[in-house]
């Protein structure tokens, strides 16, 4: 079995502009394994949404290989690609994560009707992880309905519900206060851990790193430095400079 | 079929959570479509007045006199022409069709303007009734009226008229038995009034010269084939053995009828505009619903939705909105139509309201076309902004 659901060997992606051409990731490789959660971090424009987009099937790299659960990327057609996101990867995004005309539990099981194997044992898989999330009293209340941290434990919801490998999140918790960007982050990295998928969200806010276990850097399209010690974690995560790396973030506490 | 049972699972979820919205363009819809309708209608029902009678000729060719350019009203062919057309070969039936217009003097004074029409009993020209009898001979004191003389007179079969006719300076009334009830037989968007000839001919207005001279004339003949499918050899031969007429077929004797080609092009012109507008409108509002999406439909593309998925819930939507708005439409068209009086000459034909529904329905895919096309080309990476 491979325990290694997530695997990037150097991967490259430029693209060109009247400037030339940019590295946006340049020569970057990393395992993640089943049951971690890793943080992407790296001020603008260090190529960590683009490493992101790669690892979703959204876009493909110029070169270097990207394996999900051993399915390397580059051998796959766009049908193929689709498949593999609906089956093998949840998302959450920033904001407009749900379908504005679903239910919190629809826009749940919708990931499983997307898979044709939404049944009972589905739907009521779906209440109990919604209840866990603290929305049991929101289960049949449309996004409009809902603050900002219940929508993005919804799309916590959908992103777990149907067993994928791989998570990823893409600044979950950018349009949250910071009590509410806690809570999501914890229970996100709790709920990763227990399912045993391989996690990864980009973040701006280094606070959140505190719920991660390891914390891989970029910088201008390359992998800087990972952070792999529960001390330097912290240490990243309270503002406590760990190296000049650190210095990349301005941080406003 | 799983990305059929997605799509209509997002089409209607989203439909039925945004009720008003939907609803606004259905009945949008459903009001072009009563506009439609009833242009359609209209036209048909103008059309009508104006062709009926020709169209339900038990003919296929009606002569006129040569240089007439197909107008009945200018045509003039002796009477004796009709015994050389009876003699050509290919020649079931003939008979004359004069035509003039007066008025029938109801009781309360009330005045109906009718076409007056002369036939001869047993010929091509005389419509069959539907209540009473046919005509008995050529110089009965006899009418066949109309459906739409019955209709807004209460007149019926045994009953007698009084038609009022201006000879020469003087008016004179003239009394008639009505022996039978045609169906809708209008001619110049009157009903009509069937005679024998010899009556109509002495029934029918006339100016001071014509009471003078004794000239029976008519103003077409219908001819009747044995075989209607030798109309071109027959139409020939006729031309040929038969001096001073020109020939038409029923189609272009109705579109000859004055004023009826310029009238219906401009109603269908109207219509043809009408399902423009109906176009834009739905392509604009689907269009606008897309820009809308954008994000949303970048998700579900993101997560794994497949376009055909994203594309045919448009198309769902598209179908639902259009069928529900074309729907309501033609029943408020139907029940419209059940308060309008027989003057109003609307008349919904089977044929050319379905055709209408038709290209109604096709006006939602149509303007929906570009929207779904727009929604397909949603790139997951921009509308969710990574790019």
């Amino acid at each position: 079995m491979n325990n290694y659901p997530l695997e990037v060997h150097n991967v490259i992606k430029t693209f060109k502009s009247d400037s030339g051409v940019i590295n946006a990731v340049d020569d970057v490789s990393f395992r993640v394994r089943a049951g971690e959660f890793v943080a992407l971090v790296g001020p603008s424009g260090s190529g960590k949404t683009t490493m992101l987009s790669i690892l979703a099937a959204l876009l493909t790299p110029t070169a270097g290989q990207v394996l999900i659960d051993g399915q390397d990327l580059a051998s796959m057609n766009d049908s193929r690609r689709v498949t593999l996101r609906r089956q093998k990867i949840g998302f959450t995004f920033q904001s407009n994560n749900l379908v504005p005309y679903l239910t919190a539990l629809e826009n749940t099981e919708f990931m499983l009707r997307l898979n044709g194997n939404l049944n009972k044992l589905g739907k009521l898989r779906s209440q109990e992880l919604l209840s866990r999330l603290g929305l049991s009293e929101r289960l049949h209340n449309l996004p409009s309905q809902m603050s900002g941290g219940q929508q993005q434990r919804v799309a916590i919801a959908r992103a777990l519900i149907h067993n994928p490998s791989l998570v990823l999140a893409d600044e979950p918790t950018a349009s949250l206060d910071t009590e509410r960007a806690f809570q999501v982050v914890q229970t996100f990295a709790g709920l990763i851990h227990e399912n045993g998928r391989a996690g990864i969200m980009v973040t701006h806010d280094l606070r959140m790193c505190q719920y991660v276990d390891r914390v891989l850097q970029m910088r201008d399209g390359k992998l800087v430095r990972e952070y792999t010690t529960p001390h330097e974690i912290t240490a990243l995560a309270m503002g406590e400079r760990v190296d000049e790396a650190a210095s990349d973030y301005n941080l406003t506490r | 079929m799983q990305n059929l049972n997605l799509s209509n699972y997002l089409a209607f979820k989203e439909i039925l959570r945004n009720r008003g919205r939907f609803l606004l363009i259905g009945l949008v819809i459903a009001l072009i479509t009563l506009l439609v309708l009833f242009i359609a209608a209209l036209g048909e029902g103008l059309g009508n007045g104006n062709r009926e009678y020709i169209s339900k000729l038990d003919a296929q060719l009606l002569l006129y006199a040569e240089k007439s350019d197909y107008l009945i009203a200018s045509s003039r062919l002796e009477r004796n022409v009709l015994s050389q057309v009876r003699r050509v070969e290919g020649v079931a039936g003939a008979g004359p069709i004069a035509t003039s217009n007066t008025a029938v003097i109801l009781p309360g004074d009330e005045v109906l303007k009718v076409s007056l029409l002369g036939v001869e009993p047993g010929q091509p020209g005389e419509p069959p009734v539907v209540e009473g009898r046919q005509l008995s001979t050529d110089l009965a004191r006899e009418v066949l009226i109309d459906r739409n003389v019955v209709v807004r007179t209460g007149l019926k079969v045994g009953d007698t008229i009084t038609l009022r006719s201006s000879q020469g300076t003087q008016d004179e009334f003239y009394t008639l038995q009505i022996v039978g009830v045609m169906d809708g037989q209008s001619y110049s968007l009157a009903p009509s009034v069937i005679l024998p000839y010899f009556t109509w001919d002495r029934v029918r207005p006339k100016s001071e010269a014509e009471l003078q001279r004794l000239a029976y004339t008519t103003n077409v003949i219908a001819v009747r084939l044995n075989d209607p499918e030798q109309i071109e050899t027959v139409s020939a031969r006729l031309q040929s053995q038969v001096a001073g007429i020109e020939v038409a077929d029923i189609p272009t004797a109705i579109a000859n009828v004055p004023g009826y080609t310029a009238q219906q092009s401009t109603l269908q012109t109207q219509g043809g505009f009408t399902l423009l507008i109906g176009v834009l409108v739905i392509g604009g509002f689907f269009q606008i619903q897309v820009l809308q999406k954008v994000p949303q439909i970048g998700v579900l593309k993101a997560i794994g939705a497949a376009n055909q998925v994203v594309a045919l819930a448009s198309i769902i939507q598209i179908g639902v909105v259009t069928t529900f708005g074309v729907a309501v439409g033609a029943f408020l068209s139907y029940l419209f139509s059940l308060s309008f009086p027989p003057t109003v000459p609307i008349v919904f034909n089977g044929t050319t309201s379905a055709f209408a529904v038709i290209a109604l329905l096709l006006i939602g895919p149509i303007g929906g076309i570009v929207s779904v096309r727009y929604a397909v080309r949603i790139e997951p990476l921009k509308a969710l902004r990574l790019a």
